[in-house]
């Protein structure tokens, strides 16, 4: 047993309001250099759609992520003998057109137009070569426009149903839609780290944040073609790949990280999880249906003596291992088992989870009327308005069963909780329905808790970085007094 | 040589017998400064994601043909006898001339698709400099004589092995003859200026991503983790 800490991740969809203050927030901070316009570490999807990078979840597009190929895991097209021999010119690399070109308004134009009988007005000028130019995507181009043709009906998704439930799920009537925010899953076998042929990218040993190190790397890109998440980016002007630091700088200060700070509809969780180093590659191999649960029991109990024990020996600190077990993630993931990883099936091992969301799902349809409960009470997850099967692409690799529980679960919860707040359902009722849901009265409420009351310091249990300490094994911090201590050496720009 | 030297002895004493030396010196000094100093600077400078189509066309032949031609001028460098003596079988002798010029050829039509996309593309030229534009004219001029050289003096293979590479192991010993050169034609000459050129402007230029193509890479493991602390040593106060 190798006990590693890895700070991971929850996000509630359910309650995602889609407004994009994460991802304003993370631009403002890290991504408004030049080069970088075009990034969003923090993304936010409106699913069904086809996303940032378009079409991104597509593999048969980008190749990204591994590949059980025989009982050996490969990187699908970033392994060594392919990154060498395309390394002049990789075909499955994204270019600019499939994010989007950066623009911003010419907006002198309002005050300088001489007069006319028209409205003077801003054209929109590109920030890569600050020409004129017609905007035809964006990093969020298709916010809302499910049922869309364009959008919404490429979703990569949508393979995993039949025509019938397609052409359901983009009936007027019943159209739905959710939220996907997206960063770095800062996963624990990341098919960007083991791409890079400079090794510039690597798993902090303490936290487990995946980063690159700017002064090594070389500008080769395998880690944004290896990446299937798309979560790797291409600086054009200073030629280097930068990516989601998890604001390493605030974790380490006790802060969460800014996206998650300025999280609106208070949808992120952030806490340690305690893993066993020694299963990363065994887990990565399962089958596609075993993955969700092999990932799940990787990750070990912090409570359990044995567990604690090997986590000191390995140089855990026991303020981290107390963090451990107040992790909110913990909960969500492993004792509730209701948050899931995104697109297990690309073998990264994410340790971002998702709380698939209820809300399109509980409402089945029915004739023409919109019904909100079966027979049984729990609703038909089979004829729901968003097929169980999209989500079950998306969050368990095709293992449907795993999102029907987790619905079933929010749904008693949700049920127990009326019963109790308002009373028009009979407590008898909802207790039944928690038992069939595998969900006790304690624990119902524990998840009321954490989903509606949580307070800032519930979502966020970040353990002290105790880089004071580590710091001080490795240099002398009087040799540095009166200098300058963060950042770069030399000035980020662009070689000749 | 020195007693009636004319001008044009000069020329030639300049060109390969000093030029080599500031060339070299330049190189080594600069590329060491700059790994160490500036070493963020080092980077592929890629634009392929600014520019995806024409790329590949340009980049792909050239890479795949200058790499088989430097290699070749390696071998020829390294071990002329050898050479020499797979050329004394005029077959052979064809193939290597063939394979060589083909390469010349890919090089040339992947640097021509190189300056076409730099100059059509609008976001390729955002992120060309002036040294780029010294850097891809002086290869074309290297390609150009190169390919000359090949077509009014065939058998480069031959010669090469028997006049350049000993002048360039006398140049590297410190000892200079320049007799070796002096009487190749003026397009050869050209070449081997172009070369020295090349190694002379090499350290200010992006063609500094040659010294950093990634090996370590075949080596080792798929995953890396690096630790910020020692992690026996600094729990040993808990001694567990
Ligand atoms: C030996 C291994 C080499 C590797 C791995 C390598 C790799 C690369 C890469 C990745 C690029 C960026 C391409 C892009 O825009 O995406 C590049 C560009 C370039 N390389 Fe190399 N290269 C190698 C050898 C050479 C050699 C021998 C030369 C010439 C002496 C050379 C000259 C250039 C030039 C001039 C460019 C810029 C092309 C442009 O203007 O777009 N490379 N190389
Ligand atoms: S999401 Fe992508 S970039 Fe992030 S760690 Fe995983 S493979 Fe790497
Ligand atoms: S800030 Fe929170 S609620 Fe708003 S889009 Fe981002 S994740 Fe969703």
């Amino acid at each position: 047993m190798d006990v590693r800490s890895q700070i991971s991740m929850v996000f509630h969809l359910d309650k995602c309001i889609g407004c994009h203050t994460c991802s304003i927030a993370c631009k403002n901070i890290w991504t408004d250099r030049k080069g970088t316009e075009y990034m969003w570490w923090n993304n936010v999807e409106t699913k069904p759609g086809t996303g940032y990078p378009t079409k991104w979840e597509d593999q048969e597009k980008y190749k990204g992520g591994w590949e059980n190929v025989k009982g050996k895991l490969k990187l699908r097209s970033t392994g060594k003998a392919k990154i060498i021999f395309n390394i002049f010119h990789n075909p499955h690399m994204p270019s600019m057109n499939d994010y989007y070109e950066p623009w911003t308004y010419k907006y002198e134009t309002l005050f300088n137009a001489p007069e006319g009988t028209d409205q003077p007005t801003a054209l929109p000028i590109s920030m890569v070569t600050g020409k004129y130019m017609d905007i035809e995507a964006g990093p969020n181009w298709d916010d809302d426009l499910s049922g869309s043709p364009i959008y919404a009906e490429n979703d990569p998704n949508l393979s995993a149903l039949t025509p019938e439930q397609k052409s359901q799920l983009f009936a007027i009537q019943r159209l739905v839609f959710f939220y996907f925010p997206r960063i770095c899953n800062h996963c624990l076998n990341p098919a960007c780290v083991a791409s890079c042929p400079s090794g510039a990218l690597y798993k902090r040993g303490e936290d487990g944040i995946v980063l690159i190190d700017q002064e090594r790397c070389r500008g080769w890109r395998s880690c944004v073609a290896a990446c299937p998440y798309k979560k790797s980016y291409y600086n054009w002007s200073t030629g280097k790949s930068e990516k989601c630091i998890l604001c390493f700088p605030r974790i380490e200060s006790g802060q969460a990280p800014a996206c998650f700070h300025s999280c609106v509809g208070r949808i992120r969780y952030l806490g340690v999880l305690l893993y066993d180093a020694d299963k990363i590659e065994e887990v990565a191999k399962k089958s596609d249906t075993e993955l969700v649960e092999a990932q799940r029991s990787m990750i070990l109990d912090p409570f359990d003596p044995e567990v604690i024990q090997a986590a000191l020996e390995n140089g855990i600190h026991e303020q981290v291992i107390t963090a451990a077990q107040n992790s909110p993630v913990y909960k969500f993931v492993k004792i509730w088992k209701i948050a899931l990883p995104p697109h297990i099936e690309f073998r990264t091992l994410p340790m971002l989870f998702y709380v698939p969301p209820l809300l399109p799902v509980m409402s089945s349809f029915n004739g023409e009327t919109i019904k909100n409960m079966g027979e049984d009470f729990f609703p038909d997850f089979d004829k729901a308005r968003a097929p169980i099967e999209f989500f079950g692409k998306l969050f368990a690799a095709g293992n449907n069963s795993k999102i029907r529980y987790v619905l079933k679960k929010q749904m008693a919860v949700r049920t127990y909780r009326r019963a109790v707040t308002v009373g028009d359902i009979e407590m008898d009722l909802a207790k039944k329905m928690l038992l069939e849901a595998d969900c006790s009265v304690e624990e119902a409420e524990a998840i009321y808790k954490l989903t509606s009351l949580c307070t800032f310091n519930d979502r966020f249990v970040i353990p002290p970085a105790h880089r004071e300490e580590a710091i001080e094994m490795l240099r002398d911090p009087l040799e540095y007094k009166q200098s300058v201590g963060f950042g770069f050496k030399e000035e980020p720009k662009r070689g000749s | 040589m020195m007693q009636n030297a004319t001008l044009f002895d000069y020329f030639n004493l300049f060109w390969f017998a000093i030029l080599p030396y500031i060339a070299l010196f330049t190189f080594f000094l600069i590329t060491i400064q700059r790994y160490t100093r500036t070493g963020y600077s080092y980077s592929s400078l890629s634009s392929q994601f600014l520019e995806n189509k024409i790329h590949f066309w340009g980049l792909v032949p050239f890479h795949y043909g200058i790499i088989l031609i430097l290699i070749g001028h390696f071998i020829g460098f390294l071990i002329p006898k050898q050479v020499l003596i797979w050329n004394s079988n005029p077959l052979r002798l064809y193939v290597i001339e063939v394979t060589a010029f083909i390469g010349g050829l890919f090089t040339l039509i992947g640097l021509v698709n190189i300056f076409i996309r730099r100059l059509t593309d609008a976001r390729a030229k955002v992120v060309t400099s002036n040294i780029d534009w010294i850097v891809l004219s002086i290869l074309l001029f290297q390609i150009v004589t190169g390919l000359l050289v090949a077509v009014f003096n065939s058998w480069g293979t031959q010669w090469f092995a028997a006049s350049v590479a000993p002048y360039l192991w006398s140049v590297l010993k410190f000892n200079p003859n320049i007799a070796f050169v002096t009487p190749l034609p003026l397009t050869a000459k050209l070449h081997i200026i172009g070369a020295y050129t090349i190694i002379l402007l090499f350290p200010f230029t992006r063609l500094v991503h040659l010294l950093v193509i990634p090996n370590p890479y075949l080596w080792r493991k798929p995953q890396l983790v690096r630790w910020y602390w020692n992690r026996k040593k600094i729990r040993t106060q808990r001694s567990i």
